[in-house]
């Protein structure tokens, strides 16, 4: 795993993670600017998401869908707040309908990260921010947890192949 | 709401447990966090117990609120103090559970950037031409 670090802030709510890629900058960028890469690796494997829209610009709007494995749909939207190609992407992260119009009663979640590339590795940092621990429980009860977990297995098994 | 269970045991980031750690090696510290685990505790009733000034039990109650062991409420002209063990407990546990959708995450995203190199072409619905052996 390339992950070399996480730091969890119980105080602020926030979750720091640190990985490492052996890509340059710009190829990990594409993983995020790229709908079609994007959708590859953010929801589970059990949930595989589908970016409708992605614009990946400051104040642009993305909406996707993650399908469960019962064929339930859970609708999803970000806003990109800063979107400074190859270096850094801070947007809000929430739910929404089959339509992309945001669940207002859902939990918001903020989130930065940044790429930083030296000798041709990547740094990435991921900066999550909660505002609430009640949102966090409310985040993790949509089911997303018990997708994670197969997830694991999944990859054990591409790595296989 | 979902009841969940937490499996891993909940476990603080290095920083955090210095802080809980170093509020806790002190006895009078221990003692107040004890008794307020079992309902809120005014900071007078507090320094009722113990030979020392108010201002000093008010300063041990500190050191455990910045490091999150107690939470302070204002009830009317009196200071509250209550024992956030468990919200402590419970918030790791959560960012724990948020860190393994991440590392999924990252993990997924290392797998793609060692596959074939980008593939736009994909945008192309039609092109649904997967075959398994």
């Amino acid at each position: 795993m390339p992950v070399i670090s996480t730091e969890r802030d119980t105080d602020a709510l926030t979750l720091t993670l640190v990985a490492e890629f052996d890509a340059p900058a710009a190829r990990v960028w594409q993983v995020w600017e790229d709908p079609r890469q994007l959708e590859r690796w953010w929801g589970p494997p059990s949930w595989p998401a589908t970016f409708r829209r992605h614009d990946f610009v400051a104040g642009g709007e993305s909406h996707y869908v993650m399908t469960g494995p019962d064929g339930t749909e859970a609708g999803g939207w970000w806003r990109a707040i800063d979107v400074s190609p190859t270096e850094r992407f801070e947007w809000e992260d929430g739910f929404a309908d089959a339509e992309g119009r945001p669940d207002p009663s859902m939990p918001v979640t903020h989130a930065v990260a940044t790429l930083e590339e030296k000798d041709g590795t990547t740094t990435m940092t991921v900066v999550s921010t909660f505002a609430s621990l009640e949102q966090l429980e409310q985040l993790l009860a949509m089911g997303m947890d018990e997708g994670m977990r197969e997830a694991m297995g999944q990859i054990d098994a591409l790595l296989r192949e | 709401m979902v009841a969940r269970t937490i499996d891993p045991p909940p476990r603080l980031g290095d920083s955090d447990a210095d802080a809980v750690f170093r509020a806790l090696a002190d006895g009078t510290r221990r003692d107040i966090l004890r008794r307020t685990l079992t309902g809120p505790q005014s900071i007078s009733a507090l320094a009722q117990r113990y030979e020392m000034s108010f201002a000093a039990v008010q300063k041990h109650v500190t050191v455990l609120d910045r490091c999150g062991l107690v939470e302070k409420h204002r009830f009317g002209k009196e200071q509250l103090v209550h024992a956030r063990v468990e919200r402590i407990a419970q918030a790791s546990g959560l960012l724990a559970e948020f860190e393994r959708l991440w590392r999924d995450r990252v993990g997924r995203i290392d797998l793609l950037l060692d596959g074939p190199p980008a593939e736009r072409a994909s945008d192309d619905p039609t092109n649904d031409t997967d075959t398994h052996p």
